[in-house]
Order: C-alpha cells, then sequence, then structure tokens
C-alpha cells in the first residue's frame, strides 16, 4: 500500500522536478549559463497563473496560458537584460564571465522574488488544478492534478525530445551545445539560437512554474530551494546533459519520497544532498555527463 | 596607486571611524559592528576569489563552522569566550580542510557547487539537532563580548581592521602574486615551478580562519547563534554580492561593498519589502555598469 503510494506520487513529483531542470541543463549546454533565477521564473509562472485564473477570472486554462507566457516573457528579460549585457561586456574578462553571470542572475531572482512578494504577497498561492477531483488507482486515492502533472510533464519532455531530434532548430540547438563557434562558421547567428534557447527555457520552465503550483503551491519564499533543488538535480545527472538531468530528476524526486514516507519528511532533502557530495568527489561530471 | 598612499588613506578612514561613537546613536554604531563583521566575510571570500581565483559559494560553511563550534563550546562547557573564537576559528580551519582537500581536485563549477552543498549539509544537521544546537530558533549564549554599544563598536572595528591589513597584506605580498598567477593560469603558474595546489590550499586556510573568527566574534556580539544569521545560504550569498560589488580583487574593496549593503539595507528598511528588491537592483546595476565595483572603478579611474 505505502509501495504503491510512494511509487504513484514519486512519479508525479519527479517528472515535476524533470521538466523544470531539464530547462535549465539546456541553457547550461547550449550557452554555458548557469541561471540562478530559475526559481524565481517558476514562481513567476505559477504567480501569473493563479492572478490570471482567480483575479483576472481567465479560468484554470487561460491562467495556465498566463503563467507559461509570463514565464517566456521573464525568461527573455533575463537574458535581455543582465545575461547579454553580461556575456558581451569589454569590461569584464572572460574568465570571470561565469561568476558575474552567476551573481547577476542570483540578484535577478532575489529582485523578481521581492517584486512577487511585494506585489502578491508571499502567502502560499495553490494554482486551480486543470482536473479537480480524487481518483482511485488501485486503491490508492490520488488527486486527478498529480495525474495531469506526470501526462502534461511527459507530453513537454516528448515535444522536447522531437523538436531537437527531428528539426532544423534542434540540430542546431544540438550543435550549438557541442561546437558553437563551429556554428558560427557555418554563418549561424549564436546571439539567434541563444534567443531560441531561452524561449524553449521559459515555456519548460512556466510549464514547470504552473503545474507545481497547482499541485504543491508556491510562494515567493519557494524561490531559493527551487533554484537549489533544479541545480542539485542537473549536477546530478551531469551539467548539460537532458537524459541525465532526467535520471537525476526521478532519482532525487523518489529520494525524497521515499525518505518522506518511511523515515520522517522533515529530512527529506539530506540523503539527497550526501548523495551529491557523494557523486561530486567521485564523479564531478554527473551519472550521464560527459567531460 | 602606491602602498604609502593606500596606507595614509585607510590609516585617516580607521581614525575617522574610530571617533564616530562619539558623534552617533548606538542604533547607527549597532549597524555598523554588524557591517564590521560582514566585512571581514567579504575579505576572506575575495581572497579565495579574487586571488586564488577560486568561487567558493559557501562562505556561510567556514561562518557557520567557526560561530556553532564557538557557540556550542561556551553554551555546554562554559568555556570563557577567548577559547571559545580561538577553537571555533580552528574547527572553521579544519573544516575548510576536510572540504578544500578533496574539492580543489575539481574544476571550475565543481569546486563551488561542492562548498554549496557543505551549507546546504550544516544546515540541515543543525536544524536536525534542534535539541542540542537550538535549530531555526538559535542557540542563546550565557557570555557575551560586551554590552556597551561603544565597546563592541571598537571591538568590531579593530578585528576588521586588523584582518583587514593582514589580508591585504597578504595580497600584496610574494604569495599573494603566486596565488594570482595560479588563479589565473594554473598550468603556467605550475610550470613555473610553484605548487599550485599547496598556495590554493593556503589560501582557503586562511580565508576559513578570517570566517571562523569573524562568525565566532560575531556571535558573542549579538549573544545567540541561529542558522539565520551565520549559516544560511542567503547569508554567503550577501557575502559574495558584497565582495564583486566593492570590487573583486582588491580585499578592502569587499568591506566597502558588505558596509554599503547592510547600512543600505536599514536606511531603506522604512519601505518594507521592496527594499531589498531597491538593494539587488543597486547591486546588479553596479555589477553590469561598472563591473570593477566600487573600488575598483575608483582606482582605475586613479590611474588614469
Amino acid at each position: 500500500m505505502k509501495l504503491l503510494q510512494i511509487l504513484i506520487d514519486g512519479f508525479a513529483i519527479s517528472s515535476l522536478y524533470g521538466v523544470g531542470a531539464i530547462g535549465f541543463t539546456l541553457i547550461f549546454g547550449v550557452s554555458g549559463v548557469l541561471n540562478l533565477s530559475h526559481g524565481a521564473i517558476m514562481v513567476t509562472a505559477a504567480v501569473a497563473a493563479w492572478a490570471a485564473a482567480g483575479t483576472l477570472g481567465l479560468g484554470p486554462y487561460g491562467g495556465a496560458g498566463a503563467g507559461v507566457l509570463a514565464s517566456v516573457a521573464m525568461s527573455f528579460a533575463t537574458y535581455l537584460l543582465v545575461v547579454r549585457p553580461i556575456q558581451t561586456s569589454k569590461r569584464i574578462p572572460r574568465e570571470e564571465k561565469e561568476i558575474f553571470v552567476l551573481t547577476g542572475t542570483l540578484l535577478w531572482g532575489i529582485m523578481l522574488q521581492e517584486a512577487i512578494a511585494y506585489l502578491f504577497t508571499s502567502n502560499p498561492k495553490t494554482v486551480l488544478p486543470l482536473i479537480p477531483g480524487v481518483i482511485s488507482i488501485a486503491g490508492i486515492r490520488t488527486p486527478s492534478q498529480e495525474i495531469v502533472t506526470a501526462v502534461l510533464s511527459w507530453t513537454a519532455i516528448g515535444a522536447l525530445w522531437l523538436l531537437v531530434n527531428r528539426t532544423r532548430v534542434g540540430k542546431v540547438l544540438l550543435a550549438a551545445s557541442i561546437n558553437p563557434r563551429g556554428l558560427t562558421l557555418l554563418g549561424f547567428e549564436l546571439p539567434t539560437i541563444y534567443l531560441y534557447v531561452w524561449g524553449l527555457y521559459g515555456v519548460l520552465a512556466g510549464i514547470a512554474g504552473v503545474l507545481l503550483g497547482s499541485f504543491l503551491g508556491v510562494s515567493s519564499d519557494n524561490v531559493g530551494q527551487l533554484t537549489a533543488s533544479a541545480f542539485s538535480i542537473v549536477v546530478l545527472g551531469g551539467l548539460g546533459s537532458v537524459t541525465g538531468s532526467l535520471v537525476g530528476a526521478y532519482v532525487v524526486g523518489y529520494l525524497e519520497t521515499i525518505t518522506a514516507y518511511l523515515i520522517s519528511p522533515s529530512i527529506r532533502t539530506i540523503p539527497v544532498l550526501l548523495l551529491l557530495v557523494v557523486v561530486v568527489y567521485l564523479r564531478p561530471q554527473g551519472l550521464l555527463g560527459r567531460r | 596607486m602606491s602602498n604609502t598612499k593606500t596606507f595614509a588613506i585607510a590609516a585617516i578612514v580607521v581614525v575617522a571611524l574610530a571617533c564616530l561613537p562619539f558623534g552617533v546613536s548606538g542604533y547607527v554604531l549597532g549597524l555598523l559592528t554588524l557591517a564590521y563583521y560582514f566585512g571581514v566575510f567579504a575579505m576572506s571570500w575575495d581572497l579565495l576569489f579574487g586571488f586564488a581565483g577560486e568561487v567558493n559559494f559557501g562562505p556561510s560553511f567556514l561562518i557557520g563552522l567557526g560561530a556553532y563550534t564557538a557557540g556550542m563550546l561556551n553554551h555546554y562547557a562554559h568555556m570563557p569566550i577567548w577559547g571559545c573564537v580561538i577553537l571555533g576559528s580552528l574547527a572553521s580551519v579544519i573544516g575548510g580542510l576536510l572540504l578544500a582537500i578533496p574539492a580543489l581536485r575539481l574544476s571550475g563549477p565543481y569546486f563551488g557547487l561542492t562548498t554549496l552543498v557543505a551549507v546546504l549539509l550544516l544546515q540541515n544537521v543543525i536544524v536536525l539537532f534542534a535539541g542540542w544546537t537550538g535549530g531555526e530558533i538559535g542557540l542563546d549564549l550565557p557570555d557575551v563580548l560586551s554590552i556597551d554599544d561603544r565597546n563592541n563598536y571598537w571591538i568590531s572595528l579593530a578585528f576588521m581592521t586588523i584582518s583587514g591589513a593582514i589580508l591585504f597584506g597578504l595580497s600584496r605580498s610574494a604569495v599573494g602574486l603566486i596565488l594570482q598567477a595560479s588563479g589565473q593560469d594554473a598550468i603556467q603558474a605550475g610550470a613555473l615551478g610553484f605548487n599550485v595546489t599547496k598556495h590554493k590550499l593556503a589560501a582557503f586556510c586562511v580565508s576559513a580562519l578570517f570566517s571562523g573568527l569573524a562568525g565566532a566574534m560575531l556571535i558573542f556580539y549579538e549573544g545567540t547563534a541561529s542558522p539565520g544569521t551565520v549559516v544560511d545560504i542567503g547569508v554567503g550569498v550577501q557575502v559574495i554580492i558584497a565582495a564583486v560589488l566593492g570590487g573583486r580583487r582588491t580585499i578592502l574593496g569587499a568591506a566597502l561593498g558588505a558596509i554599503f549593503l547592510i547600512v543600505a539595507g536599514e536606511i531603506l528598511r522604512p519601505l518594507g519589502e521592496i527594499s531589498t528588491f531597491i538593494v539587488s537592483a543597486v547591486a546588479l546595476a553596479v555589477i553590469l555598469f561598472f563591473p570593477g565595483g566600487f573600488l575598483g572603478t575608483l582606482l582605475h579611474r586613479g590611474a588614469r
């Protein structure tokens, strides 16, 4: 009984983690940017969905759409206002760009977090579920939203897979992650490619944010935790590896669920951290990362 | 800027700051006392980042380790403050070594990552053993440095001045040059015959020593140790922002950045929740438009 419960809950939360982390790893893989405003963008999506569905009366579907739109807009803003100015700045030495991007996106994330707290308060918000109600799977009462979460997450992941492997844009993205200079020699504009990636990232982070909001509820206080968990998942799986991030998401999701159910919810994140330490020491490139 | 000129300016500033207690209220003094301890955190971080080129995402691991070791010794063993502070900073150095020896073999983001995980673990351990450590609420300490605002202020000012002088001196010494070379091009520095890892490890130890020392002093000033003030990721983030804001590779700039962050946060406090927004926006603007930071930009102007 408990085992089945763990299987179901773990699957839903893991697939949600997966969508969130894939966007994060995609940007790192293609442009080498670790976006520390990730959590803030997810929360922006959830709060926008909450406000649009409730206050503006657009209903759950309109709200979800508004959430994803907000996330895409915020993603472009992050890139154009923070990341690109740092990348193109001539006054920042090349070897220090990394720490500047980290600090810059971190500050940007704090700004978003505070702006959300100021405009919408930091109370937890639960987004209207797309399909309300509870259904029973083999005797386990499961909220329908959990199934919606898993299905939508995997749809998004599948769509991304098709995009990367079956379309021209996807092939260009893949090429950019392998050899950006070679790509520029073929006449592709890297800034345009980066815009695509950030757009894609916005969609993924938006879906993850809205689903998270309807599944567990979010508040602007979760921003740091969300960024940290995406970061650990991605490192566990291997920075820049999409498959690795998915594996990482499932490892983290199930490890947390098992700990919460069998030991105590209060130490939910500790086994993940310990595993992370072991992986970073023994295999710093992550489970499926490339060097 | 020549060394004598730097020394003269620094001396004037310190003397001026030392005279402040005769003119301003206890409230302002309390604020600056806190800011000076933060200044030491930021300077220690800058030694590691600006000179050794290693991004330590977990300054609050070192700070918290020193602070909690000292705090627990005082709370349970009733050891005098000076003993607690010494053992606290020692614990911080040992913890730092345990973290750095394996972590320094890693390169790039992985080093930073390990340090980040260390903070999260420390925080979890403190919360998990709440019966011993006081958990989120914190550990109250039987002893405090002083109950007088002025004395506390002078202690922290003296502490920051001495730490700053040592760290700055170190950064300008031959060792500092080797560190800087290792940070910029580790392979070439190694080819010149310098033991890069050994120097970086030494830098980490010094950074850990001052972080732990400052962390331990801070909790004896506040009379309580809690994760929110010495361990939380937010503390580490503030240290990093302060150092980058003040001007990396300047050591002294890091202290300026820390004082600015704390004072600006306090001045804007009446605005409520939006104050953090404004401070972050200013910090972001400085990073985008004046990447050298306060002191870096100033020195650059002076050089031209």
